[in-house]
């Protein structure tokens, strides 16, 4: 653990806090958004927070792969397990995030629904060579680092000639999602969302490398800095998008250089474009409908494509009306301005996907930060 | 002369099947051959539907916990469900500040399972329950068709005697108070969670599970003024101090640094996206104690095998809102929540 121990020095730490605070300028404020889930995650169980001067918010971004699952695909997956008799497997949290008619893949699971949590792809492709009789569809979900595992999956799945093992593909592109941020009238028009830089992805982005975020620094005029999902990583982003503000700069920058390229893993990226093309457009939680922000599977590996098998047509639902999950993912509110969160809405059963993952901007709130909403007194 | 008209138990290919849980006599043969000759003492040897017992010594009082046990895999690294089934209920009873007396077990079986695995766990279980001195006075057996259980589940109940003026309760804990802990966390979840999902780690994590009540005595002996004591089984140690901080009325603040993990868990769960405080621990205690007695508690469990690695954690604040937070190593400040649901995995 020593390796990952020293990505969470607490004398580092209080020596950058240290460095942020001098570089501020007095008077001047700070609203930096980290995109990755991973990073809203480590901000919240680090309580990096609490090292930041005041002059610094940090907004939480639209990164979290379950977060921004439309309850629409969700719907879809149940109802393969549900009424086709098919095996879904999936990643963890997804189980979780809530579905149409008061279910989750969960509760499905309890009404009879064959649904599994798996590790990686290779064990749901795994399932399908071990159990022939069986039809298993991955439920495939995640951004540029869970795509080049299904991918590979896919391929083998064709190589094995494989008659009982499809994909639903629900993958989605970072690139598309810092756009829709940055062209929604919060941002672009109204102001009300001020946004003077981001934290760029950490695993996304040993996948993609750096060169997508540039198109953010040159036209919207917004510096990026990619750092690792280690509280110090954030804590050195912060430091050099301070710097950038300061300065009057606009560019991308790599905290992350022991992960992360300016052309990220091409063979990866050679894979994903063999078995996958974009998707007009695909339903964001949040986000709503964004042009060419996902993948689907390529017609040459339509015998995988679970929407190909099974004639699958995506319905759009409805998130609660009272659910300010959208607002949230976009940076427009945050947690403590849904009247559901904490009250109707918890971890245990949450109404909006924000609850769900401890990723999520609200269920991070609730687990690591709800004590800063109320005073206590601290020993 | 013929000796008998019994055919004996076929312990290495037999299997349970509906017969064992009918009340004939192939319910008998299982009870006494299985069952009673591996936990053999005087009480089942009565044969009576109960077993009738000495009363406490004088001002004792009997503490009652039971407990019933459902693991997956039937056995894992450092245990199985037989040995777990007599020290998950011996903890129960000892963190009440009682000695372990005597144990119940039932055993729901499912048609189908192999009767040798039934006779290794039971076995596990005899040789648990020996060591802990605590005998098995009376116990009972169901089948299940297939496709109804899990294997086996097995439910253990425990009586233990208090001796007069003990009071341990999780509702004592009072602001000014330390928190220790009497070894590494989570163990014993990682180790369920290695074997259950196929989770091949370098080397092999084991699962803590050990009968406590030893190392309660010692516990109590060190530290006169000993509020509580409690073992931080499902949920780990994040759903007990939220437990005790609700039955108190108190708050708890922990210091992430002190807190106790073993290398080979702390990096699972970094793989896995887990945190080491939500996850369940089977020979592990959590103590509460006046501020000025700590350090005589920590110095007498490390004295002790089962908890060599022993630390002072946290303490009791005063705080309505009743929250467990946590000053994190890095220098913040973080709540320790309960788990919502089960733990699972995260994506990214």
């Amino acid at each position: 653990m020593k390796y990952v121990d020293e990505f969470r020095d607490g004398d580092v730490a209080r020596g950058l806090a240290a460095a942020i605070a001098r570089e501020v300028e007095p008077g001047w404020r700070y609203a930096f958004m980290e995109f990755c889930g991973g990073h809203t995650h480590a901000i919240s169980r680090y309580g990096v927070a609490d090292l930041l001067p005041p002059e610094v918010r940090m907004i939480h971004g639209p990164g979290c792969p379950v977060c921004v699952l439309p309850i629409g695909r969700i719907d879809q997956a149940i109802q393969l397990a549900l009424n086709q008799g098919v095996t879904v497997c999936t990643y963890g949290d997804t189980l979780r995030v809530p579905a149409s008619e008061g279910l989750s893949m969960l509760r499905a699971r309890a009404r009879g629904a064959d649904i599994r949590m798996i590790y990686s792809a290779a064990d749901a492709l795994a399932l399908a060579q071990r159990e022939p009789q069986r039809q298993v569809v991955f439920f495939a979900i995640g951004f540029e680092t869970t795509t080049p595992p299904t991918a590979l999956v896919i391929r083998q799945a064709a190589q094995l000639g494989l008659t009982n093992f499809t994909v639903l593909s629900c993958h989605v592109l970072t690139p598309s999602a810092i756009t829709a941020i940055l062209e929604s009238p919060e941002v672009r028009d109204l102001g009300t969302v001020p946004l003077d830089g981001f934290i760029g992805p950490a695993h996304v982005s040993t996948i993609i490398g750096s060169r997508p975020y540039e198109h953010f620094a040159e036209e919207y005029r917004k510096p990026v800095v990619i750092a690792g999902f280690e509280p110090l990583d954030v804590m050195q982003a912060i430091r050099m998008l301070v710097r950038q503000v300061n300065e009057g700069r606009a560019e991308v920058e790599n905290e992350f250089t022991r992960a992360v390229t300016e052309d990220g893993n091409l063979k990866a990226q050679a894979l994903v474009s063999e078995v996958f093309e974009l998707r007009q457009a695909f339903e964001w939680r949040g986000l709503g409908m964004v042009p060419y922000s996902a993948l689907r599977i390529r017609e040459r590996f339509a015998a995988f494509d679970a929407e190909a098998r099974f004639g699958l047509v995506y319905q759009p639902v409805p998130d609660h009306k009272s659910c300010e999950c959208g607002a949230i993912l976009r940076g427009v509110k945050t947690p403590l301005d849904c009247k559901l969160f904490g009250t109707v809405c918890t971890p245990e059963t949450p109404m909006g996907s924000c609850m769900v993952s401890s990723e999520g901007a609200c269920a991070a709130h609730y687990t690591y930060g709800r004590f800063r909403d109320i005073p206590v007194v601290a020993g | 002369m013929k000796k008998n008209y019994v055919r004996p138990l076929d312990l290495r290919h037999g299997s349970v099947d509906l017969s064992h849980g009918g009340g004939g006599r192939a319910m008998v043969q299982l009870i006494s051959d299985v069952f009673g000759k591996a936990f053999d003492n005087e009480w089942l040897r009565q044969g009576d539907d109960g077993a009738v017992l000495p009363a406490p010594g004088p001002g004792e009082r009997l503490v009652v916990a039971t407990d019933a046990h459902v693991v997956s895999p039937l056995f894992f690294p450092g245990g199985d469900i037989g040995c777990l089934a007599v020290h998950g209920t011996v903890n129960d009873v000892a963190v009440m500040g009682a000695r372990p007396l005597y144990l119940a077990a039932s055993f729901v079986l499912e048609e189908g399972f192999p009767l040798a695995d039934l006779a290794r766990i039971v076995a596990s279980m005899a040789a648990a329950a020996r060591e802990a001195g605590v005998p098995v006075v009376t116990g009972d057996t169901k089948v299940v068709e297939k496709g109804k259980g899990d294997g086996v589940f097995i439910t253990t109940t425990g009586i233990g005697a208090l001796p007069a003026g003990s009071n341990l309760s999780g509702a004592n804990a009072r602001a000014g108070d330390a928190v220790i802990v009497s070894g590494t966390l989570g163990d014993h979840g990682m180790a369920i969670m290695a074997q259950r999902e196929n989770l091949a780690f370098d080397s092999e994590i084991r699962s803590d599970t050990a009968a406590l009540h030893g190392l309660a005595a010692v516990a109590m002996a060190a530290a006169p003024g000993l509020r509580l004591l409690r073992d931080p089984t499902r949920g780990g140690l994040a759903a007990t101090l939220n437990e005790i901080a609700q039955q108190s009325g108190v708050g708890i603040v922990l210091d992430e640094a002190a807190i106790p993990v073993d290398p080979q868990v702390a990096a699972a769960c970094e793989f896995l996206g887990l945190d080491p405080l939500n996850i369940a621990n089977e020979g592990k205690l959590i103590a509460v104690c006046p501020a000025d007695e700590a350090d005589a508690l920590v110095a007498a469990l490390r004295a002790h095998p089962l908890g060599a690695r022993a630390a002072r954690v946290g303490e009791v604040i005063a705080d309505e809102h009743r929250f467990v937070q946590m000053k994190t190593a890095f220098g913040g400040r973080r709540m320790v929540d309960w788990l919502a649901g089960e733990q699972l995995p995260r994506i990214c």
